[in-house]
Formats: C-alpha cells, sequence, structure tokens
C-alpha cells in the first residue's frame, strides 16, 4: 500500500517538529508527515539538560557568538552557516518562548541566561537543567495544533525513494502491526539525530543509531566531518549519563585524585573561586576531555571499575544553588550514583555526547539530492565545525529545523511526481525486509555480539586520540563486521512491535555510520578540535582547511574527498582560552 | 548477597498465543543494575524475541514504563538489588490493552492529549512584553505552573488510577495535569476553551480523589492536585454559566 504527503520528515526529535510547524505555517495547503520510530517525546532532544545559546544582553553581540562559535570549531565551521545561524537563534528562541517553554528568569521576569564552555558572554537560555526536556515537549504540544501535520508514531524509515537525482519518498515499518508501507513525498526531511551508539560508553539514549545519516548515505549523499566525534568531559561511569556543563557554569571545579583543578595544566587559564568565561572549567569540549586523558597519563586519575574518573565538586555551592538551578544534576547522581553532590564528590569521566559530521547540506538544509533534506544533529551544514560549543545545538535545531522545513515547503510546492521507477524500488526493500524477518533463524551469531565488537573497535580506535595505525586496522574490522552482521541471528520471525528486527536494521546504520568516521579519520592527517592524531599533533591549514565528505562507494567502502571551507571575515588563528 | 536473580517477565505473541504467560530468567545480579539493564541483558544475551520499549535511561524520556513486583516503575529508575533475593515480577502497565510482551497501547492517551489543547491560546490580555519582544513571567508566575510541565508522559500514572481502570473514557492525571499546565501559565488565555473537556463528567468529576497518580508520578507532578484545583474552577465556571445570559438567547 502507499500512502501520498507532500513533505515526510524523518524524525519526531526538536528539529523535526521545527521543522513540521514551519513546513504548517510556510503552506497550509500541503500535508505533513512525522515519522518517527519512537513517540515524538521519547525523542533524544528530551536529555538536553544544560540550555540553548542566543544573543540577548545587552553587554553581548551578534559579532561575539559568532567569533565564539567559529574558534570554537577550529575553524572548520562555515563561517556564512555560523553567520545565519547566530542572528536567527535569538528571534527562534523567542518564538519557543511564546509557544509556552518555561525558560528560567530573572527576578523581574525577564530571560535569565546562563554562562557556558566557550562562550565570551552569558548568553545561554535555560529550563533549569532539563532545557532539551522543556523545548521538547513545549514543541510537540505546540504541533498538536496544526491539522496539516499527520504523525506516524512508531514507524521505523528504512530506506529512502531516489529515482534520477530527486527524492520520491520512503519505505517504513509499522512497528506495532510490522506492516510495510511505503509514503511518498516530494520532499523528506531527515532530522533523526545523531549515531553515539556507535561506541560503547555514551550519553546518547538507545535509539541514536545513525539511521537517517545511513539512509542519505546509502541515497548517494556524502557524509560530511565524521571524523569529528565529541567526547563530553562529564559523563557519569558506567551509565554514561550526562552531567551537564551547566554544573562548571554554576561554578563547579574539575579536580583530580589530589584535589589539584588540573586543567591549569593544560593552557586553559588560571584558577580562580568564580567562573571565568572561556577558562578553565568553561574551556570548549574537546579541550577539557583532552585534558582528562593527560591526567590519566600522569597517573592523577582515580581508578574505578568503569575506567578511570576525575571529580566534579559542586560541593561550594550549596544546596540552595544546586537545588534552584540543577536540580536534575541532583536527581541523576542521587539515583543512578547513590551519592549527594551537596556533599559528595561525582565521579565523571568523558563520554561520547555529539556528532558535528552528518548529512552533507547546504545553509538551507538541503542536500545534493533533490528535495533531499536534513536538519539537527544529523545534518553538517556545518556550524560546528571541529568542535561544537555546548548550548549551540539546540538553537541549531531550532534555526536549521525552521530553515529545512521551509525550503521543503517551497520546493514540494513546485515539483513533480515521482517517475515509475519508485513504484519498483519499494518493492524490492519490501522484499528485503521480508526476507530479513523470515529467513535469519539459522544465522551464525548474535546481534548484540557484532554490536559490541563494532562499539570496541570505535573506542580503540577513534576515541579522543587516534593515530593510523589503530585506524587503518579499524577499517578492515568493520568491514568484516558488515559482513557478518548481514548473517546474524533474528530470534524472532514474528510482525508485532519486533524489536530484534529494528535493531538489526539499526546495527547495519551504526556500520556504515562507524566506516565513515573511521575512513574520514584516517584520511585526515592533521589534529584540529576533537580530531587529535598523535602522528600527526598539529594543525594543517594548508592541506585540511576542508570538509572530508564520506561517499559510498561501488564495493561499498567509504570513498573520501574534500571540499574547502567557507571563509567571510573571520581568518583561521590560534584558538585562546583562559589567557 | 546472591549473584544470580530470576525475572519473571509477561510474555505476549499475539501471532502465538491468546493470553499472556510468563517466562523465568536467571540475570546477574548487579549493584549497579537497574530493572532495565536486566532486560537488556537477556535480550542481547538470551533470548532476543523479548520485546520491550526503552530509550534515554536516565528516567527522561518516559518510555519505559512497566509493572514491576505490582508496583508501576519506569524500568531505567529501580533497581535490582532493591528486589533481592527476587524473584522480581515485570509485567507491562496495567489499564492499557498490550501489544507484544512488555510494550502497551497508548494512543488512547494521545487522542486525549490533543482533546485538552496542551498548548498556548492567545490571551486577550497578553501578559506585558520585555524588550527583547518576550512575554514577561517573574519565577513567582512559573512556579505556578512549572510543576505541571515536568510531566514526561510516561503513563504510570493511568496504571495506577482506579477510575481509568474501570472508565477508560477518563481523561485521566496526566492529560488534566498538562490542561492545568496551560491554565496557569501566565501566557495562556485558553482556560475556557479547555473548559468543555475537563468540565465533562469524563473529566475531573471523574476522578474520586483516590491519590494514586501523584503517589505513582516518578517525577513529583502532582495531578490529583491538579485536579482538585481544577473541580473549584470547574464548579464556579458552571455556575457562571448556569447564571449567566446566554449568548444568542435575547
Amino acid at each position: 500500500m502507499t500512502v501520498p504527503h507532500d513533505v515526510v520528515i524523518v524524525g519526531g526529535g526538536g528539529a523535526g517538529l521545527r521543522a513540521a510547524i514551519a513546513v504548517a505555517e510556510t503552506n497550509p495547503a500541503l500535508s505533513v508527515a512525522v515519522v518517527s520510530k519512537v513517540y515524538p517525546m521519547r525523542s533524544h532532544t528530551v536529555s538536553a539538560e544544560g540550555g540553548a545559546a542566543g544573543v540577548i544582553g545587552a553587554d553581548d553581540s551578534i559579532e561575539e557568538h559568532i567569533y565564539d562559535t567559529i574558534s570554537g570549531s577550529d575553524w572548520l565551521a562555515d563561517q556564512d552557516a555560523v553567520e545565519a545561524f547566530v542572528r536567527e537563534a535569538p528571534e527562534e528562541l523567542l518564538r519557543l518562548e511564546h509557544w509556552g517553554c518555561p525558560w528560567s528568569r530573572t527576578p523581574d521576569g525577564h530571560i535569565a541566561v546562563r554562562p557556558f564552555g566557550g562562550m565570551k558572554k552569558q548568553r545561554t537560555w535555560f529550563a533549569r537543567d532539563k532545557t532539551g526536556f522543556h523545548m521538547l515537549h513545549t514543541l510537540f504540544q505546540t504541533s498538536l495544533k496544526y491539522p496539516p501535520v499527520t504523525r506516524y508514531d512508531e514507524w521505523f524509515v528504512t530506506k529512502l525513494l531516489v529515482d534520477d537525482g530527486r527524492v520520491a519518498g520512503v519505505v517504513a515499518i509499522e512497528l506495532m502491526s510490522g506492516r510495510i508501507e511505503t509514503i511518498t513525498a516530494k520532499s523528506v526531511i531527515l532530522a533523526t539525530g545523531g549515531c553515539g551508539r556507535v561506541f560503547p560508553f555514551t550519553t546518547n539514549a538507545a535509539i541514536k543509531t545513525g539511521d537517517g545519516m545511513a539512509l542519505a548515505y546509502r541515497a548517494g549523499v556524502p557524509l560530511k566531518d565524521m571524523e569529528f566525534v565529541q567526547y563530553h568531559p562529564t559523563g557519569l561511569p558506567f551509565t554514561g549519563i550526562l552531567i551537564t556543563e551547566a554544573a562548571r557554569a554554576e561554578g563547579g571545579w574539575l579536580i583530580n585524585k589530589d584535589g589539584y583543578r588540573y586543567l591549569q595544566d593544560y593552557d586553559l587559564g588560571t584558577p580562580t573561586d568564580r567562573p571565568v568565561l572561556r577558562s578553565m572549567e568553561l574551556g570548549p569540549r574537546d579541550r577539557v576531555s583532552q585534558a582528562f586523558v593527560g591526567e590519566v597519563e600522569k597517573g592523577r586519575t582515580v581508578d574505578t571499575p568503569w575506567g578511570p574518573v576525575t571529580h566534579l565538586d559542586l560541593r561550594h555551592l550549596g544546596a540552595d544553588l544546586i537545588d534552584s538551578k540543577l536540580p536534575f544534576v541532583r536527581e541523576l547522581c542521587r539515583k543512578y550514583e547513590r551519592i549527594d553532590p551537596v556533599t559528595d564528590l561525582i565521579p565523571v569521566r568523558p563520554v561520547v555526547h555529539y556528532m558535528m559530521g552528518g548529512v552533507h547540506t547546504d545553509i538551507d538544509g538541503a542536500t545534493p539530492v533533490a528535495g533531499l533534506f536534513a536538519a539537527g544533529e544529523v545534518a553538517c551544514v556545518s556550524i560546528n565545525g571541529a568542535n561544537r560549543l555546548g548550548s549551540n545545538s539546540l538553537p541549531e535545531l531550532l534555526v536549521f529545523g525552521a530553515r529545512a522545513g521551509r525550503a521543503a515547503a517551497h520546493h514540494a510546492e513546485s515539483a513533480a511526481p515521482a517517475g515509475p521507477a519508485v513504484a519498483a524500488q519499494a518493492r524490492d526493500e519490501h522484499r528485503r525486509l521480508e526476507q530479513d524477518l523470515r529467513r535469519r533463524g539459522e544465522g551464525s551469531e548474535r546481534i548484540a555480539d557484532i554490536r559490541e565488537q563494532m562499539q570496541h573497535t570505535m573506542e580503540g580506535s577513534a576515541g579522543i586520540y587516534r593515530d593510523g595505525t589503530s585506524l587503518a586496522k579499524a577499517t578492515g574490522t568493520l568491514r568484516e563486521l558488515q559482513e557478518r552482521s548481514a548473517t546474524a541471528t533474528l530470534d524472532d520471525a514474528s510482525r508485532a512491535f519486533n524489536t530484534e528486527l529494528t535493531a538489526v536494521l539499526e546495527l547495519s546504520a551504526m556500520l556504515d555510520v562507524a566506516e565513515c568516521m573511521v575512513h574520514s579519520a584516517l584520511r585526515r592527517e592533521e589534529s584540529r578540535g576533537a580530531h587529535q592524531r598523535t602522528d600527526f599533533p598539529a594543525r594543517d591549514d594548508e592541506r585540511y582547511l576542508a570538509h572530508s565528505l564520506a561517499s559510498r562507494g561501488g564495493d561499498g567502502v567509504p570513498q573520501v574527498s574534500y571540499l574547502p571551507v567557507t571563509i567571510t571575515s573571520w581568518p583561521p588563528g590560534e584558538r585562546v582560552y583562559g589567557r | 548477597m546472591p549473584d544470580q536473580i530470576t525475572l519473571q517477565v509477561a510474555r505476549y505473541r499475539p501471532e502465538q498465543e491468546s493470553k499472556p504467560t510468563f517466562d523465568e530468567y536467571e540475570v546477574p545480579l548487579r549493584d549497579e543494575w537497574a530493572v532495565l539493564d536486566a532486560l537488556n541483558y537477556v535480550k542481547d544475551k538470551l533470548d532476543g524475541t523479548l520485546s520491550y520499549r526503552w530509550s534515554c535511561r536516565m528516567g527522561i524520556c518516559g518510555s519505559c514504563g512497566m509493572t514491576v513486583n505490582g508496583e508501576p516503575a519506569l524500568s531505567c529508575a529501580t533497581f535490582l538489588v532493591d528486589y533481592a533475593p527476587g524473584p522480581v515480577r515485570i509485567e507491562p502497565l496495567r489499564n492499557f490493552p498490550v501489544v507484544r510482551d512488555l510494550v502497551i497501547e497508548m494512543t488512547d492517551f494521545m487522542h486525549k492529549l490533543s482533546r485538552v489543547k496542551p498548548w498556548i491560546i492567545e490571551s486577550e490580555e497578553p501578559a506585558p512584553i520585555g524588550e527583547h519582544g518576550e512575554y514577561l513571567q517573574t519565577p513567582a508566575e512559573l512556579a505556578e505552573y512549572h510543576q505541571y510541565s515536568m510531566c514526561i508522559n510516561c503513563m504510570l500514572c493511568y496504571s495506577a488510577c482506579p477510575v481509568y481502570g474501570v472508565d477508560s473514557l477518563f481523561v485521566g492525571p496526566a492529560a488534566i495535569a498538562l490542561a492545568q499546565r496551560y491554565n496557569l501559565d501566565s501566557r495562556d488565555g485558553g482556560a475556557e476553551d479547555r473548559l468543555t473537556v475537563l468540565s465533562d463528567h469524563d473529566g475531573v468529576w471523574g476522578c474520586t480523589f483516590v491519590g494514586e497518580c501523584t503517589r505513582a508520578c516518578p517525577k513529583g507532578v502532582d495531578p490529583a492536585g491538579a485536579i482538585q484545583r481544577y473541580k473549584v474552577t470547574a464548579a464556579t465556571e458552571s455556575v457562571k454559566a448556569f447564571l449567566l445570559p446566554r449568548g444568542g438567547s435575547t
């Protein structure tokens, strides 16, 4: 069966919902489908804690936010995209305010802002420390008032239909029934978020498996800057649960086993009692995570069953401040570590958090395939370059979700209907899924075993520090895992809510994405932002002031090429923090 | 402490069996494991056919509500050691149709949520506007509704609600709390629009104030309080509606 819509949005998180509203507001005559593998309010935007950056203070300026973002990106961000992003972020955050987002306020009722890492001014809007949760629920509840938006909750998209360089829709499985359906569209927006689950230790929710990246990659769209993986400096050991950067913005300290604020040894400034912007604990995430590795090498971390940790010290902030500004941090520590940050040190270690890379798009979210757009973490515009600043990703999904929504609406207004080749493609995909569903009971290996080996390979080769030898070895290991995953066992041959089928589809997406990361990291023989090569420790603007583009080769192996970075007014310079 | 614990997990495979059964699994009893970690162990190592929802594993996405030893709980925020030496009985949330194993059908809630219009409805007397175009809202005004904005839609309150158990038409705790979240927001003027749904006999009047919803809520929301508070509003409004002249009647 085939269901027609004008615009299909894959993913119902912040970017997808913002895009859906933008389509409905641009042209209410267009029908919009939001197709998501989970109910929208389960999307991973829900886990974002610290805040959303947008210039609002009288002492702040657009230029300063642009400069912070570009220097934070180690000059790999496209400067025209950063300019658009910074200019549009405040109006998008205000729109959320009008839609009811419970932003924290100053005593006189204005929007409150807090400091954040790598930002020279206070410009991070927040809703206590559940900013993503409140933004997502505000967007979701607001989206319910737009009649053109039809939701396909718990539908898993398995393929993009593309004919003659134009997108024509998707094939998806309705999880509840197991029914396979074709949904046609003139425009498709990918808004599926990131892929942290490629690694074993991540803040990311179970659903973050790179589905949208793999869909685009298989449809011929390059994945850009995939070697840039952000480690957040403060995850809880074992679970990987995020302890927000806002904990440091509110005055928290990072200390090693001797109680020493070790960031001062890594060119990040000198310790002061009160937080200083762009200094020490308010340095950028790449540099703060790299400092942790330095402490491990110096033997100044604390060993735990879950690996070495340092400590985040909030005790001097007091219960009142913690309860009013960081209540979720306290809740998470109590629940998952059985400690109280008011009286105890929080054990933390760097944890995979965010993909700077993603589906190659232009400033309107458009990919090289006509009618196919991407926005949010799944996309790489790029405003984040080699290192994203904390609190830039929430406004990014609003700004570029809205841009992609408007562009997709305009495209759908004028696009011609799809050709007959699309129906054949859809039939092939239905057949592939039926076979995967039914013929795998006698496979050789468990899905979870292959997934674990992939995660282990990625941690060993594409972590905070990399080198050519381990990356080259990982390319071979991942190829082998691809082959083995094609014959993995599926215990479950049923249709109703078959989560083993989705697990194998997710594994396949993650393997594609992992291969792109490793090949892109191997080719980039320099160190920039979150990509640190021990065998090439310096930044090399001569060769690599460029985005990597990983395209799927005929043999399934990624082919890497390069695209120059757009520089407008900010020539590459030294990244200076704390001095 | 023993190093294993038994899970008794409710299974329902609609294509194979007409009613639910239980499967038993032995899993490691680890100090740091949530019930969800034990289910993931089963899924990954023992039996790939077990189906359940989960995602954030930090108590904020609302996916993994289940009945654990008879009580509604988020399985990611409920720990195995608290049930030692076991067994731990894991069933789907009560009061919902079961799709498969531990997966319940919750489209009824999604319809009810839409019906209470959980979005800002423009007010005839808008809140004051600041210099950036934002509605001013003092911390005290924020505190009026903030608690009700913390609902994660996990369905534990519906599972605990004895009224919803016998009358699925009841709008229910979370949807009413979210309606109140907007009614009490200084930026909102939609209270009257939500009155029809809320003051209907399937609205707040359905509630017999047992308070199970508030006890079940993992996020400290007080839906029972929201419902009681709204009963006062609804009573006043219906008296007004009775006494005041109706439009078109003159």
